[in-house]
């Protein structure tokens, strides 16, 4: 009974397992990795919003060269990103999959997020993927703050009872 | 567009490296804000192999690279990591990102890779990301210290 007991507190922390995590994780940096590795780009997910906004925008700071110089393999990249989870939604057989989380909290958690990743330089995948593998101070720092406040968001809307 | 120097293999590569990288998303469970809040929330710390797996080779391909290699073959640039400077900024960029990703259970890529699964409010979370961006541009724009050439 002892020896199991372990056991039992590890599927309490990962009650779907971690094969589909891990596995997800390599290919997320094998992905970023094929980019690096062919054209030196270190890509991230959030910059797209930026550079997209140019195309729109008369703004000066969405049309500085470095993001108007880029916007165009960025939308590629970011459509990549689409097709691949299109292409294992098709393969694993799954069939299409709708979130329950409101309405108002993707949209404000959106804007949020918006205005966060652009004011800090990157998110989960630029500074939480690229950042953390470049071993860059910077990206620990910004990590460590948005994982300590959306703990204690997320903990306090589940306590205010909105859910999803 | 500074197209030259460029392979013409560059956009059809960026396409594949986004591929793989939308796979592992969906795969990972990332592309569904319940479980990004599940982890959140204490319930599953599955993420932390997502991030770390991610990381785990991400820094492998950078330590390999800027040793070992000299210049990316599809444009000749030079290999470097990932290093930003530390300011204000990240910090409090850090702190509105979370909250927005503690509300939402969103970041930009998963957001992306959710339109792939079929998750149509997602687009809800993207048009919120849009507004966020331009509002943060824009107010930026509006400060004298923040000007910038366009080129």
């Amino acid at each position: 009974m002892n020896m199991l007991t372990p056991l039992v507190a590890l599927s309490e922390l990962f009650p779907r397992g971690v094969s589909p995590y891990l596995l997800g994780g390599l290919l997320v940096g094998l992905g970023a990795a094929t980019i690096y590795l062919a054209t030196g780009i270190i890509a991230g997910a959030s910059t797209f919003l930026e550079s997209s906004l140019s195309y729109v925008s008369e703004v000066k700071r969405f049309n500085r060269y470095k993001y108007v110089s880029s916007r165009n393999w960025r939308v590629v990249f970011t459509v990549g990103i689409v097709s691949g989870a299109a292409i294992y939604t098709l393969i694993s057989g799954q069939g299409a999959w709708t979130t329950d989380v409101q309405w108002w909290r993707l949209l404000a958690g959106g804007f949020l997020v918006g205005v966060g990743t652009r004011l800090g330089k990157g998110c989960t995948s630029g500074h939480g993927v690229c950042g953390v593998g470049s071993l860059s101070n910077t990206s620990f720092v910004n990590v460590a703050t948005f994982l300590a406040v959306a703990i204690g968001t997320a903990q306090l809307v589940q306590a205010l009872g909105v859910s999803p | 567009m500074s197209d030259t120097g460029r392979s013409p293999w560059f956009l059809p590569v960026i396409y594949i490296g986004g591929i793989i990288f939308g796979v592992g998303l969906a795969l990972s469970g990332m592309a569904k804000p319940e479980i990004v809040l599940d982890f959140l929330q204490f319930e599953d710390f599955g993420l932390l192999f997502v991030m770390g797996g991610a990381a785990l080779v991400t820094g492998i391909a950078f330590a390999v690279a800027t040793r070992y290699l000299g210049s990316a073959p599809l444009t000749g640039s030079e290999y470097r990591r990932r290093v930003k400077n530390l300011d204000r900024n990240v910090v409090v960029g850090g702190v509105v990102f979370g909250g927005g990703w503690g509300l939402s259970g969103i970041c930009p890529g998963a957001a992306y890779a959710s339109v792939g699964i079929g998750n149509v409010p997602i687009l809800w979370a993207i048009a919120g990301m849009f507004l966020g961006a331009y509002a943060q541009g824009y107010w930026r724009s509006t400060r004298s210290d923040e000007a910038v050439p366009s080129n």
